[in-house]
């Protein structure tokens, strides 16, 4: 008897491993034999912890699990109080289109033969009969832009790298995920790390670097775990080593831990932090294309970005290309978060709009009141009302709208969200996170603590004080921590404006 | 309190066991701190002997980043989700709890040393919050009533 039960944190989180301690016990009280596989998780948080069962139709999915569920997984599968029919006919599953998430939650992921069974290290294999030039362009024509959030051009970084002349080059990934609502890195690394090797190996062989590192936050102890097991059975494998799969040039990699620092996400803090200082921004240019990591020429990608690229190379870049809208091109891992009926992972082409999302795929809130307003890309992202629910899923959409779609986490509230209590946590949370190099972000961000204070004391007056305090944060700003905090406070301030009113009603 | 020749020795066991690496610095203090569940003040000079940095610098690494710790923390280490996705589920009403029932604030232990109350900005539990972190072990969907059995079940 096979099962499938994820190790995901989110899994993990709501009692994956006490299900997994039962389901051996009962296993061995029925004197069954069970191969318990802990795999990713298929993105439904809600079912989670969702075991599957392998069947003769296919796998069949039961959840959510509690202990008390976990006896009838021995008997009439048909009859289990908690069975959700075939995993692949669920209509989350069904309704998207999983490139970069295509193994996650279906094959083992330390397992290097499974990867290989579900198209792994295709796109590498092709890779290898290209010149670099060749790579750089696959990458390019495919459309693909950064995933972390600046939307920056995968391939134009790539090409830069490339080009430079140096004795020494490097990939880093970025997995510093800090944003709230985001979980994409994580899933990907927990469920199918071996993509996100391969990815990085491909970054290697287009631009000549030899060295990778993974910088995976700290809070992520799980990621962590799997990212080492996967990068040692590589290694082991011949994967990664000397000479990749044997008849490429070298390239490894190495996992780094960060600690509980959101500003490492910021790129040039992030290269500050491996090399081992403070987790100081460091102003552009120089680029880190250029001077990067130990002032070498340095790819530095987000994991999504990274994870994109053997499907790009095993489908070609006009297959991934074909997805998406505008200047978005391909897919993109939603991440719905926050008070939502239906939270998780669902990857699906750009282009949806916002209220498809909130409404019809996460189901409204989790608490059955109304929707407020939904954070978008983080703390940095701005705050959409219902009214602009009509804005679809894409970058310059959401630039149109004064905000950004970052790492596409959408953070729910419902009507009991105070929206000045919001603006002024993101004020807060930028100055406990300010790496203090430039003034508008270390000054800025606890004078608009204050500032907000005032607003909520019924002072009118602050309210200009702040819409000029967040221009200057904006546009004087090294990094985006100091320069876009003022999204989340503006749209907030903008879209929801009786929530800065209510002392002043109070006093009349 | 550790005395130093313990310390010492230590500490250039890690060392010897990062020699090599590029850029060194984090994963020492990383180790470090598994080691003595704090970054021991003795071990600052040795580490900046060892890398060539000034103990100015080995102390602006250290308290620039908040996991690494300048104290030893309580027995049990309760980290608590305060960001956006665990506030749309009512992470700071489950704080409140949190501390009224401790009697501490945050980055505080209480006074006979049991646990140690800290502040995380997002756990990636984001679709099942309010998210907490309990001596390393993940909780999902944390209301008063689960605080309360978190602290109960400590030892």
């Amino acid at each position: 008897m096979k099962i499938y039960l994820p190790l995901d944190s989110a899994a993990v989180a709501l009692g994956a491993d006490d299900i997994a301690d039962a389901i051996h016990t009962h296993a061995r009280a029925k004197g069954v034999t069970v191969d318990l596989v802990r795999n990713g998780s298929r993105g439904m948080v809600w079912l989670e912890p969702m075991a599957e069962v392998e069947t003769a139709a296919g796998r069949v999915a039961f959840g959510p699990l509690t202990l008390s569920d976990v006896p009838a997984l021995f008997g009439d599968l048909a009859a289990h109080p908690k069975a959700l029919g075939l995993t692949d006919d669920l209509p989350w599953m069904k309704a998207q289109t999983r490139l970069t998430f295509a193994r996650v939650g279906v094959i083992d992921p330390l397992s290097l033969a499974d990867y290989k069974a579900h198209g792994g290290l295709t796109g590498l294999t092709r890779a290898l009969g290209m010149d670099k030039a060749a790579m750089v362009a696959e990458v390019t024509n495919s459309g693909l832009r950064g995933r972390g959030g600046a939307g920056f051009p995968t391939g134009i970084k790539w090409k830069t790298v490339s080009e430079a002349q140096a004795d020494r080059k490097y990939i880093v990934c970025n997995a510093d995920e800090g944003d709230s609502a985001t979980f994409a890195d994580r899933m990907l690394m927990e469920g199918d790390p071996f993509t996100l090797i391969e990815g990085m190996i491909i970054a290697g062989l287009a631009t000549g670097a030899t060295k990778g590192f993974v910088y995976i936050r700290s809070e992520y102890p799980i990621a962590i775990q799997v990212m080492q097991n996967a990068v040692r059975a590589a290694q082991a494998e011949g994967v990664l080593g000397a000479s990749v799969l044997g008849t490429g040039p070298a390239f490894d990699i190495e996992i780094r831990v960060g600690a509980g620092a959101y500003v490492c996400g910021e790129e040039t803090s992030l290269l500050n932090s491996l090399e081992g200082k403070r987790g100081i921004v460091r102003a552009k240019p120089p680029l880190p294309a250029l001077e990067g990591f130990m002032a070498k020429p340095t790819v530095v990608n987000n994991v999504i970005s990274l994870a994109s690229v053997p499907v790009i190379f095993e489908r070609g870049a006009e297959h991934y290309k074909n997805f998406g809208l505008g200047r978005s091109r391909g897919t993109i891992p939603l991440q719905i978060a926050g008070n939502v009926k239906h939270g998780g992972l669902y990857e699906i082409a750009f282009g949806l709009t916002l209220g498809e999302i909130v409404d019809k795929i996460a189901g409204g809130t989790a608490s059955g009141r109304p929707v407020k307003a939904v954070q978008v890309g983080g703390p940095l992202g701005a705050y959409f009302p219902r009214a602009l629910f009509d804005t679809p899923f894409g970058y310059e959409e959401f630039a149109g709208k004064d905000g950004l779609i970052g790492h596409a986490g959408l953070t729910v509230f419902d009507d009991s969200a105070d929206m000045l209590g919001m603006a002024r946590f993101a004020m807060e949370f930028c100055a406990i996170e300010s790496c203090g190099k430039c003034t508008p972000c270390r000054i800025g961000a606890v004078r608009g603590v204050e500032t907000l204070d005032r607003i909520a004391r019924g002072d009118a007056d602050a309210k200009p004080l702040l819409a000029d305090l967040c221009n200057t944060m904006k546009s004087g700003s090294l990094c985006a921590l100091g320069g876009f905090t003022p999204y989340p406070v503006m749209s907030a301030l903008t879209h929801f404006p009786d929530d800065f009113n209510t002392m002043k009603e109070a006093a009349e | 309190m550790l005395d130093s020749v313990e310390v010492t020795s230590r500490v250039g066991e890690i060392l010897n066991a990062h020699k090599g690496m590029e850029g060194p610095l984090l994963p020492i203090l990383h180790a470090i701190q598994a080691e003595f569940g704090y970054v021991p003040q003795d071990a600052l000079p040795i580490i900046a002997q060892d890398l060539n940095l000034s103990r100015a610098e080995v102390h602006g690494v250290m308290s620039f980043y908040h996991d690494f710790r300048e104290n030893p923390a309580g027995n049990h280490v309760l980290k608590l989700c305060r960001a956006e996705s665990c506030k749309s589920m009512g992470a700071d009403r489950v704080a409140a709890h949190a501390q009224k029932a401790l009697g501490i604030e945050w980055h505080e232990t209480t006074k006979d040393g049991k646990v140690t109350l800290e502040p995380v900005f997002c756990l990636g539990l984001c679709a099942c919050g309010p998210a907490a972190i309990v001596d390393g072990k993940l909780v999902g969907r944390v209301d008063e009533a689960r605080i309360d059995a978190i602290l109960g079940g400590l030892k």
